[in-house]
């Protein structure tokens, strides 16, 4: 007799997502047929009668591809046939730990665990092995999915059922990773295959037996609050089945509006066009960039509320041979990412079920449950994948939007966001002022650095209040060797919802810094990579605050190295192509090491051609050397077309741009050359999401002065 | 309303003015292709209409209904396509949600253009916005696309899979 084994789990993914595939005509990948019982052999492997080993990736895919970078840790240390490892998507569950994704920490967070779930999956083979053939588990040999033992052979397929009944082992033997075969080489995409297909589901892919569609009219004015609504129209239009009022919960949920709810997407547009919707407008409505701005500049010509202090910057300043003063601004960002906030949610009277392209299950299933009364026990969450994420897909307003009006429609609904909406109603970038006063000694060497800072931050929005890493990051634990160093921060107010954006702090701080040091570099005298290197004394190493990241302390060496690494490629110190000039600047974040190179033109009217960035990147042991390649050109791309191209500006307490016209993104015809050069390392992996933006826009407003001779201090750049 | 997409005909109800991007996604249930501005701005909604690139979220349906549709659902469901090899040789997609808009594009640029230059690349893809940067590996999966094409075109013996977009051979599925 042949069972039918289906895991609950597996269960669950079959009705909720197979019928809906059945429903499309398209044959999901993969699904366990009725030969193919899996195997859980701890909380991230099963291992298939089919021979496949199956993966479960507990961090959200938006792009860095963790879904298989990830597995390939588990692979490696379970010694598995790598052909024969498929990925799936981790549901909200306690037992894999930490679920939300960002700070380009998942492979570094990962690292241990996963190579100890595969090596503990492996100990279970072994062990299984062990006892069929009557010898000593620590001889066995695993090697490509095969597990044998002298003359004895056998598959994993063929062992998992024996292995699954064994006792979980606590403590295993993970590699030596100079033996590693799988971690260190370039691996092809998993998902590439159903993606070329079109068969990929992101968040706004999700279909449900009965779901229904729903789009929501924002208030256009932060804090606004609901006067009245006209729906009387609206609820005429063909498809439209409800209307729902959606009123702000907070930071989570920060937007008032109208949702139109219908049975299909376009529907649902027509319905909101024909809303009738009237706003209370708070204090926002006020405010304007130029007024913010005025805030900002202001703050920065007093004392703010010191967050770093060493040496002693008064005296230091007043002794100098000479000192340079500049003011450095960047504005608020959007993120932009290429597929607009949606979410699913199906809410019964058992509880709230959501599919959702989401950075933070955890923070989306707590706060959406609670919007519509259930406790985390209730709450499923279906994480599918991020069409892009860079920070804004970490908020749960959009889940909490779908839970609402799921509750109000008794059935599934989809939330979609419009491009509209979605540059609207963003958690922006802060925008920030800076002003800066630094001192050379005698031997041009940097001797003193006044930092005051203004902006209106993230942790004044949705943290505690206080100055601190998000706002002033890269500033507060800067590496380089400056005996008298301070640092102030003002906290500006704005009703601008701000949030975390591809590497948060750094994106604005390292554009100011790198730009001033070279700045300095050039009023010395002194070559601006010589003017670093001075900095980055042989042997020093910065202890970090926090115990946790003592693998992690800033060693200079690292950093050197890097800098060296990319002068060399670069060609640094050689003339540059004609009508080319270069520019530098390093940069360390998410406990990565990054130096680039780029090498810029400017034609007759002022427009800067990026040609080439060249960048070194030290992330620790490189799990996919290309898919660290990737997240550089990634991140440089996301830099360069915010130093080039991008601002969010207020009017009136609005955003006033509202789409790919207004709010340009960089274009194929625009992209530089990237070369990377991932440096060798055994040191533990570190992150590589973020920590290529910071040196772009700093690297390239640095090249614009060498080929023009003007500094800029603003971004995005105006030339002319 | 009678639409041919992907080789074969589908009966519509949607009325004449809906955009053909919704057509897919909603009512056939085709969510390869993608919604990003809904302006035409973004190019992840491009899909072939007639051989020609088009930005499906601004294009109604009635002005395609006699055309032939190809979505990437239509591409090649067996991965035979050129364009699908080089994007896997190259490892283009990060986030991958632009990725079928991309490749649409590029699909149509080939159709018309063997051996694309640098400029035509700019050219025909300058509307496919990327968040993600992964322009310079599209334009080097296009090169390569291109180099395989040729030679097939110089010995068709060797050509595993034909490059003019037409209705789907097999719905062979892909191991994983």
């Amino acid at each position: 007799m042949s069972v039918v084994k289906v895991n609950r789990r597996d269960f669950v993914r079959l009705t909720s997502v197979a019928t809906a595939g059945l429903a499309l005509g398209v044959k999901l990948d993969a699904q366990p047929t009725s030969n193919n019982e899996q195997h859980p052999l701890g909380a991230f492997v099963d291992v298939g009668a089919d021979g496949f080993v199956t993966v479960y990736v507990s961090k959200s895919d938006m792009g860095q591809g963790v879904r298989t970078s990830l597995p390939m840790i588990v692979a490696e240390e379970l010694d598995a046939d790598w052909k024969k490892v498929r990925v799936r998507q981790a549901d909200l569950d306690k037992k894999y730990g930490r679920q939300g994704t960002g700070g380009s920490g998942s492979i570094r967070s990962m690292w241990t665990p996963l190579r100890q779930a595969g090596a503990t999956a492996r100990a279970m083979l072994a062990g299984a092995a062990a006892a069929k053939w009557g010898v000593d588990a620590k001889e066995i040999s695993v090697a490509n999915g095969v597990v044998s033992h002298g003359a004895h052979k056998a598959t994993f397929a063929e062992l998992a059922p024996a292995a699954a009944k064994l006792e979980v082992p606590k403590d295993v033997a993970l590699k030596d990773p100079a033996k590693f075969t799988i971690i260190g080489k370039k691996a092809n995409r998993l998902d590439n295959p159903d993606l070329l297909r079109g068969k990929s589901q992101y968040g706004i892919d999700v279909r449900l037996p009965g779901m229904l569609y729903a789009v929501v009219l924002h208030a256009p004015v932060f804090g606004s609050k609901i006067a009245s609504i006209d729906d009387s129209k609206a609820k005429q239009v063909k498809g439209v089945k409800h209307v729902v009022r959606l009123d702000p919960i907070g930071t989570d949920m920060p937007w008032a509006g109208v949702g139109v709810v219908a049975d299909s997407t376009w529907a649902a547009m027509k319905g909101r066009d024909a809303l009738v919707v009237t706003w209370d407008e708070g204090a926002a409505k006020d405010e304007n960039t130029e007024s913010f701005r005025k805030e900002m500049h202001d703050l920065v010509t007093r004392e703010g509320k010191r967050v770093r202090n060493d040496g002693d910057v008064d005296a230091a300043l007043g002794a100098t041979a000479k000192t340079l003063e500049a003011t450095y601004e960047v504005p608020f960002l959007a993120h932009a990412t290429m597929e607009p906030m949606n979410a699913t949610a199906s809410v019964t009277k058992d509880g709230l079920e959501m599919w959702l392209p989401t950075q933070f299950p955890d923070w989306a299933g707590g706060s959406a449950g609670k919007a519509v009364g259930f406790k985390p026990e209730q709450v499923k969450v279906h994480v599918t994948l991020l069409g892009g994420g860079f920070g804004r897909r970490a908020f749960p307003d959009s889940a909490i939007q779908a839970a609402l009006m799921s509750k109000a429609a008794g059935a599934p609904v989809h939330v979609q966001w419009t491009r509209e909406d979605d540059m609207t109603h963003d958690y922006y970038r802060p925008a920030s002022v800076h002003r800066i006063a630094a001192g050379l000694d005698a031997d041009g060497k940097l001797h003193a650095w006044h930092h005051r800072m203004a902006s209106a931050g993230i942790n004044s929005y949705v943290g505690n209040g206080e100055p601190h890493e998000s706002e002033t990051g890269g500033i507060d634990d800067l590496g380089y060797s400056i005996p008298n160093l301070r640092l102030e921060y003002a906290a500006a107010k704005s009703s601008v919802p701000r949030g975390w954006w591809r590497s948060v702090e750094n994106s604005g701080n390292a554009f100011v810094v790198e730009s001033f040091i070279d700045e300095l570099a050039r009023a010395a005298g002194k070559d601006p990579i010589e003017f670093h290197l001075a900095m980055l004394p042989a042997g020093k190493v910065v202890e970090p605050g926090n115990a946790r990241m003592k693998d992690y302390a800033f060693k200079a060496d690292r950093m050197r190295r890097a800098i060296e690494t990319v002068r060399d490629k670069s060609g640094w110190g050689k003339p540059a192509p004609a009508g080319r000039a270069r520019g530098f600047a390093a940069w360390w974040s998410f406990v990565t090491y990054v130096a680039q190179v780029a090498e810029v033109s400017v034609g007759k009217d002022g427009t800067p051609r990026v040609h080439r960035i060249v960048t070194a990147i030290d992330c620790g042991i490189p799990v996919n050397p290309d898919g660290v390649a990737q997240q550089i050109e990634g991140s440089i791309v996301y830099g360069l077309s915010a130093a080039m191209k991008e601002a969010i500006t207020i009017k009136g307490g609005a955003v006033e741009q509202s789409n790919f016209h207004d709010f340009e993104l960089l274009r194929i015809d625009e992209m530089p050359v990237v070369e990377v050069h991932v440096i060798p390392s055994t040191d533990p992996p570190s992150g590589t999401g973020e920590p290529g933006l910071p040196p772009t826009a700093p690297a390239v407003a640095n090249a614009i002065f060498a080929a023009t001779g003007k500094r800029l201090r603003t971004l995005p750049f105006k030339l002319s | 309303m009678k639409l041919t997409i992907n080789g074969k005909a589908h009966d519509v109800a949607a009325s004449a003015d809906t955009p053909l991007l919704w057509v897919l996604r909603d009512e056939l249930g085709m969510t390869g292709t993608k919604f990003g501005c809904g302006r035409g701005l973004c190019g992840s909604c491009t899909v072939l209409a007639d051989g020609e690139p088009i930005r499906s979220c601004s294009t109604e349906l009635g002005d395609v209904k006699s055309k032939t549709i190809v979505t990437i659902e239509g591409l090649s469901p067996s991965l035979s396509h050129p364009l699908q090899k080089a994007w896997i040789a190259e490892n283009v997609p990060q986030c991958g949600y632009c990725q079928a808009g991309q490749i649409m594009s590029a699909a149509g640029l080939l159709m018309k253009k063997k051996k694309p230059s640098d400029a035509d690349i700019d050219e025909a893809m300058n509307g496919n916005l990327c968040r993600c940067g992964t322009y310079q590996r599209i334009r080097r999966a296009i090169h390569r696309a291109s180099g395989v094409i040729l030679s097939e075109a110089k010995d068709p013996a060797a050509a595993s899979g034909s490059f003019a977009v037409s209705a789907p051979q097999d719905d062979t599925e892909v191991a994983r």
